[in-house]
């Protein structure tokens, strides 16, 4: 067989595609255009067009006699939601969304750790199946399982009775705030199930930012006199903050907005979400419901601004 | 007085790989040592046994005089110049200099004029608000550089830093080291593959192959007076003659090594050796041509300098050498 071309330069490709294939070679620009048009205008129109008109709700406010929506600019409905009732309810879940990214944090990092220096092969998939395994069930089926394990006849007091430590038990759920009749109506149980159920959002990215950090820098840092807790001080968590930082942006947002958890396992004190649920729905007050919606993107505005101002992202 | 260095029986193994094999070794204070061979003979573990990276899993090692193994590299007086530098991308080349110093506690203004001062002495004054990546090849290395010798380390470790620079930086570089190590006084031990680069630099080079020492000696024995068919081969390309050549010759010896530009093409005086050959491939490499000659089937390479008159491929010639310049090996 010969390979041997019998001309310098092949002729143009008979058949449409080839045709469009050499005219998209020749003119990248309008290939990038057919790539990105489709999703740009997705994006543009029905994702953040969507948002936009949710946002504009908020500046209008409700008839409270008719109950019908006043198509007028006007600030009332911030005011509102900023009364002592509506107020509350941010703040608690303002609260509650910074500790659980606070524990998730913790309890991620040596996950992430382990995954990204010392995981090989075999190791590796078993943490990649551990971590993404809750995410392929039922987020109600794992909230409803939660609500059994926690609950006063369930599998946690079960336990903690048969090794003689209910009296911790108690002793936590007789705390304020905190505590409550079972763990199962409890902050402390929302609080479970939201680090439970947020938990792969933050391993993954720690886990890919500590990938990425060369191992030579932490034998660096050792070898100009790092002790192993000033190489992870000045080394290796600047470094992986960047990760830290998409995790906790997903765990902050997730919680700040989520509004079945708090649902069904927790208080009846409500938190953002479940406002969101209520206004929109049972008390047709959109504009305030718009409002609610709008404290966390506000809240996620500053964070990013601050973590940047910190220098979160100066490894990026 | 004591060594700077001391490996007694050392061996790193890994599974069953040797990576280390019972080397022993004694680097003197002040030397400029090199740790020569292929990759994968051993010389980047042993460094690594140095800097405390590794551990023994046998033998003993001591940094002046003191036991070195169980000890952690955050302390160890051994600084180590990375081979891809391990420059701390998050911080400044001032920050970057000045870490030795910050992790000893060392205050902000006092360090940073520290580490100044050897940015200085590395020709990059000025530089220390540029981030790494700012930098190119041979800037790093030179911030590299500044980062460990600001310690004022006892002995020096460096990882083939200039494996990554260009001929002419390299060359550069290759000067700059030396006569820093002169001036400072601190014990270098400079890891490579290029045999030129240990050769130009170094007090001693150990030559290492397979996780074993082969040879230990100054530049001038290793080149000139090859111990192993290995060294001759890794040091510069040396002929080597086998015994039925050697028989020829009138010298019996297992095997001798010849090195190329020690043979002349042609003329030869009457105390020399000669051997006939045939030409069998020549190349042009600028000073010298390098010129292949078959002598009963075994191969010699002949390096004659380019102002020589050049044989034809094909050509019969005499090869001719003095017999000072053949070297008998023990092993073939």
């Amino acid at each position: 067989m010969t390979i041997a071309a019998t001309q310098p330069i092949l002729p143009n490709r008979p058949r449409l595609t080839g045709r469009i294939s050499d005219f998209l070679w020749k003119h990248p620009q309008v290939l990038l255009a057919v790539l990105l048009g489709p999703p740009v205008l997705w994006l543009g129109i029905i994702y953040l067009g969507s948002l936009f008109a949710l946002l504009l709700q908020s500046f209008f406010s409700i008839d409270d006699f008719s109950g019908l929506i006043n198509y007028e600019f006007t600030l009332a409905t911030y005011k509102q939601l900023l009364s002592d009732a509506n107020f509350d309810i941010i703040v608690r879940t303002v609260l509650m969304a910074a500790t659980v990214t606070l524990f998730s944090a913790l309890i991620a990092f040596p996950i992430a750790y382990y995954a990204a220096r010392y995981a090989r092969g075999k190791w590796k998939a078993v943490f990649y199946l551990g971590v993404m395994l809750p995410l392929w069930s039922s987020y109600l089926v794992k909230i409803y399982a939660w609500k059994l394990i926690l609950a006063k006849e369930g599998i946690l007091t079960w336990a903690f009775t048969k090794l003689n430590l209910l009296w911790l038990l108690d002793g936590w759920l007789s705390l304020p705030v905190i505590g409550g009749n079972s763990l199962s109506v409890s902050y402390t149980g929302t609080f479970l199930v939201f680090v439970y159920v947020w938990m792969p959002f933050m391993i993954l990215p720690i886990q890919a930012a500590l990938e990425r950090i060369p191992a030579n820098l932490i034998e660096a840092s050792s070898d100009l006199g790092g002790t192993p807790q000033q190489t992870f001080r000045h080394v290796l968590f600047p470094l992986a903050l960047p990760g830290i930082v998409a995790g906790s942006i997903f765990t902050f947002s997730l919680t700040l907005g989520d509004y079945i958890i708090p649902q069904i396992v927790g208080s009846s004190r409500l938190f953002i979400g479940q406002a969101v649920y209520a206004q929109q729905g049972t008390a047709g007050n959109i504009p305030l419901a718009a409002a609610f919606t709008v404290v966390p993107i506000i809240i996620m505005g500053l964070y990013l601004w601050m973590a940047k101002r910190m220098g979160a992202f100066d490894a990026l | 007085m004591t060594a700077a260095v001391l490996f007694e029986n050392v061996s790193r193994h890994f599974g069953t790989v040797k990576a280390v094999d019972a080397v022993d070794l004694e680097i003197a204070a002040g030397e400029f040592f090199a740790m020569l061979g292929p990759s994968g003979s051993g010389k980047t573990t042993c460094l690594r046994l140095m800097a405390g990276f590794e551990q023994p899993t046998g033998g003993h090692i001591e940094i002046f005089g003191e036991t070195a193994e169980g000890v952690p590299p955050y302390r160890r007086s051994v600084n180590t110049v990375f081979q891809d530098y391990a420059l701390f991308p998050h911080l400044s080349i001032l920050d970057n200099v000045a870490y030795g110093l910050m992790v000893k506690g060392i205050g902000r203004q006092e360090r940073h004029r520290a580490a100044e001062d050897a940015l200085a002495m590395v020709k990059l004054p000025g530089y220390g608000q540029r981030r790494p990546g700012q930098l190119s090849g041979g800037q790093r290395q030179r911030v590299a550089l500044a980062r460990a010798l600001v310690n004022k380390p006892k002995v020096l470790l460096l990882d083939e830093p200039l494996g990554a620079l260009d001929l002419k930086l390299r060359e550069q570089m290759q000067e700059e080291l030396k006569s820093l190590q002169k001036s400072l006084g601190i014990t270098f031990v400079f890891v490579t593959h290029d045999q030129g680069e240990a050769l130009s630099m170094a007090d001693r080079i150990a030559v290492f192959n397979d996780g074993k020492i082969q040879q230990l000696g100054t530049p001038e024995d290793i080149y000139q007076r090859p111990q192993t068919r290995f060294v001759a081969d890794f040091v510069g390309s040396s002929n080597i003659l086998s015994s039925a050549i050697c028989a020829r010759l009138g010298v019996p010896a297992a095997a001798a090594s010849l090195r190329p530009e020690a043979i002349a093409i042609g003329t030869s005086w009457a105390e020399q050796l000669t051997l006939p050959g045939t030409v069998t491939a020549r190349s042009f490499l600028g000073a010298v041509h390098r010129v292949s000659v078959d002598c009963d089937g075994e191969k010699i390479v002949v390096s004659s300098p380019a102002a020589m008159p050049l044989p034809d491929i094909g050509a019969e010639v005499q090869l001719a050498f003095s017999r000072n310049d053949l070297h008998l090996m023990e092993v073939a």
